[in-house]
């Protein structure tokens, strides 16, 4: 059967279809911030003196700090003190295995398709499964030992492998970096942790899934990802939500780091619950920083990311190429439905000679939603030779909603070359009408539509994920038309 | 096949057909003439459902059903086959992809199984000798990048792979020249047959020395004036429209 067919077929449900809660008992820490709540944070997790001290430093940093407002995102002031900190379903035990994983949790994630348990896991992909501010499980985690890779959660290589996050934390990602960023540093609480060294071709795709449940609550968690010299890695990180009245706020690091030779590839499928789409009430906020430094000769860092939840999307996954001849990417699909608003792009940093970076933005708006591509590219002087090529589409559904673009250049060696395209079109009343006129309903022209538009950016996803993202984009565009 | 009864339509409120009745059955082809702006696309597009399209009196039946109260694309489904006067382009969907689609849809419509890729690439590889169109076409987007020719040849493409019951040919032969007007003429008469009906749209004599039609009627102002064979064709080439003006 056609594989699109196949996937407009499962695509039934218009509702957000990972909105469903987990009966859990939880421990959650009251509502509130304040150098005591990052103590108790720090504690529970039993961190060393010197990580509670970075995160004190980087609160009071927030604290002097004020909210980013250049953004075209449209919301009510955040209230910080209204947040819960910290949540963890309860441990009976330290986990040793799976077995002791409580089975509401494993059925949770069954439900999201990804199952944990040994016999039904997917195979060649390894997850770090993180609920609400904890890691749960880490799967293949004794295969990938066998190749040197570490992959276990960020807060497990506090206490494995300190000499390595205490050399890289924070490298890419300085805790003043940004407002949210500088939040994040201070209440961080799980998320997951790569090492792959010189000279491994990582044996499989490592992936993390996030998921928020408990209310109230923030989702804080930082990524760190190191390729050693040579080394090879692919990352995919998907995440989903409970469809609750409250906008809940998600502030994620994320940072890379490839050395000479090295090569890393971190895709996203994002999905966290958009809000109501008649009322837009309730919603994930996301305000992510992700960033990674080529920091070597040689060296590749490419983002994929595919952005079809949240009620805000703020994000600007960045390559910073220091290393001669090293190469950053970005392709991205960013979609806003009903009252979605998105602000996204990316920045590319040229510092080393024979750079070059790509960057292919596909925004979509429709119902009322609103989209923002917003991308900068710099060529610092000692960039001999630097390249760029930019191209940013936006496609609109629909009369109410917009598209909107805002490419920034800096270029301060003359041997640069720059190349920027962009465009934008609208699925007209006529394409549709063609459509149809050869048996084709609107909705699955729609989104062959939009499939098409996307290509090159599902293009690069790895292949168990690309059908993945297409079938995403069919049940978030579902009502967008007629 | 199809029935239009006194049909008065019109578009976004502006009164366009006035009073249209036509018969066409099985086998037949009917030639529609006109001048520009006489209602002959707004007719095949009231019958293919086009939105915006108000239907204020009259009735439109195909074998019987009433085709107004379908959706475009259940009147597609169901045979009913417009060639574009304005073929439409849509970026970054492969050709031989929409066309599969479109294949299928109405495979899936009859309870049929659908075709898979490489009997329609068999399928689809016969069909394109019949309009001479070279394999290239099926790789681009659709229509993307077309010539005017090129688009109205994929239009035939298009109906000699669906198989419509029912053709609607809107102008398909302007921005031919005169070996594409006979390649197209060509695949149009070898698809005739005694159960495939015709509405050919058209300006030109040219095309109806080719296809020959059964009827031909002019329209003046959304009412058909006047019905005849042939020699109404050449009369209307030699004389023009004026004299058929009340
Ligand atoms: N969307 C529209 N709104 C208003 N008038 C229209 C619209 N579409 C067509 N018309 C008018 O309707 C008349 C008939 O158009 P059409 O059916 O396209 O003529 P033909 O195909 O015979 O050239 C013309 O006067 C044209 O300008
Ligand atoms: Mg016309």
């Amino acid at each position: 059967m056609d594989k699109n067919q196949q996937i407009i077929d499962s695509a039934i449900s218009q509702e957000y279809e990972y909105g469903f809660t987990t009966d859990i008992e939880q421990e959650t820490i009251p509502p509130g911030l304040n150098e005591d709540v990052i103590r108790l944070i720090s504690s529970k997790k039993d961190e060393p003196e010197w990580l509670l001290d970075w995160r004190l430093k980087a609160y009071n940093q927030w604290l002097k700090m004020d909210e980013p407002n250049w953004s075209k995102l449209n919301y009510p002031n955040i209230d910080f003190q209204a947040i819960s900190y910290y949540a963890a379903p309860k441990e009976k035990e330290k986990l040793k295995s799976l077995d002791e994983v409580d089975p509401e949790l494993l059925d949770t994630y069954n439900k999201l398709g990804i199952p944990l348990e040994e016999q039904k896991m997917l195979a060649n992909v390894a997850v770090d499964a993180v609920f609400d501010s904890v890691s749960v499980t880490t799967t293949f985690k004794e295969e990938l030992e066998k190749h040197g890779v570490i992959f276990c959660s960020f807060s497990e290589a506090v206490h494995s492998h300190p000499d390595i996050i205490k050399k890289y934390l924070g490298s890419v990602v300085p805790t003043t970096d940004n407002y949210f960023a500088a939040l994040n540093s201070a209440v961080f609480s799980d998320g997951s942790f790569v090492y792959i060294p010189k000279g491994v071709r990582c044996p499989m795709e490592l992936s993390t899934y996030f998921r928020i449940n408990a209310a109230n609550t923030g989702q804080f968690e930082r990524t760190l990802i190191i390729a050693d010299e040579g080394s090879h890695v692919s990352y995919l990180e998907g995440c989903t939500a409970p469809m609750r009245d409250e906008n809940q706020l998600h502030a994620a690091v994320v940072e890379l780091v490839a050395h000479q030779d090295a090569e890393i590839k971190y895709s996203t499928v994002q999905n966290w619950y958009p809000g109501d789409p008649k009322t837009g009430k309730g919603g994930i906020y996301n305000f992510v920083t992700k960033r990674g430094t080529c920091l070597e000769v040689n060296s590749k860092i490419s983002w994929t990311q595919v952005e079809t939840g949240s009620a805000l999307t703020w994000k600007y996954p960045s390559c910073i190429l220091k290393g001669d001849n090293s190469i950053g990417e970005f392709y991205s699909v960013a979609l806003s439905n009903n009252f979605q608003q998105a602000d996204t792009g990316t920045k590319m940093i040229h510092l080393g000679k024979n750079t070059k970076s790509t960057i292919i933005s596909k925004g979509i708006s429709a119902g009322r939603g609103q989209n923002t591509y917003r991308g900068g590219v710099k060529i610092m002087k000692g960039a001999e030779n630097a390249r760029n090529y930019s191209q940013c589409d936006s496609i609109l559904i629909g009369g109410e909603c917009g598209a909107h673009t805002f490419p920034y250049i800096d270029v301060r060696n003359p041997s640069a070359q720059m190349e920027h395209e962009a465009s934008t079109s609208r699925i007209g009343e006529d394409q549709l009408f063609y459509c149809n006129q050869r048996g084709i309903s609107t909705e699955d022209a729609v989104s062959m539509i939009v499939n098409g538009f996307c290509k090159e950016v599902f293009n690069e996803l790895p292949m168990e994920f690309a059908v993945e993202a297409q079938k995403l984009m069919e049940v978030s565009l579902e009502g967008a038309v007629g | 096949m199809l029935k239009i009864e006194n049909l008065h339509a019109g578009v976004d409120g502006k009164q366009i057909l006035n009073g249209i009745s036509l018969t066409v059955n099985p086998g037949e082809l009917h030639a529609i003439m006109g001048r520009n702006g006489s209602g002959k696309s707004t007719l095949a597009n009231v019958i293919t459902g086009r939105d915006n399209y108000e239907v204020t009196s009259g009735s439109v039946t195909y074998n019987g059903i009433d085709l107004l109260d379908m959706s475009p694309e259940d009147r597609a489904l169901s045979g009913v086959f417009m060639s574009f006067q304005y073929p439409v382009v849509i970026p970054g969907v492969n050709n031989t992809y929409f066309l599969r689609a479109a294949l299928n849809a109405k495979l899936k419509h009859q309870g049929l199984k659908e075709i898979n890729a490489a009997d329609f690439m068999r399928l689809i590889r016969e069909k394109l000798k019949l309009v001479n169109m070279d394999e290239k076409y099926l790789s681009r987007a659709v229509n993307d990048g077309f010539s005017g020719g090129e688009k109205k040849r994929n239009e035939i493409l298009q109906m000699l792979t669906l198989e419509p019951a029912l053709s609607i040919l809107d102008e398909t032969d302007s921005g031919l020249d005169i070996d594409a007007l006979k390649i197209v003429a060509e695949g149009v008469n070898n698809f005739r047959n005694s159960e495939r009906s015709f509405v050919a749209i058209t300006h030109y004599q040219r095309l109806l020395d080719y296809m020959k039609p059964d009827h031909i009627h002019v329209l003046i102002d959304g009412k058909i004036v006047k019905s005849g064979d042939m020699t109404l064709a050449h009369q209307l080439e030699e004389k023009g429209y004026s004299w058929l003006e009340s």
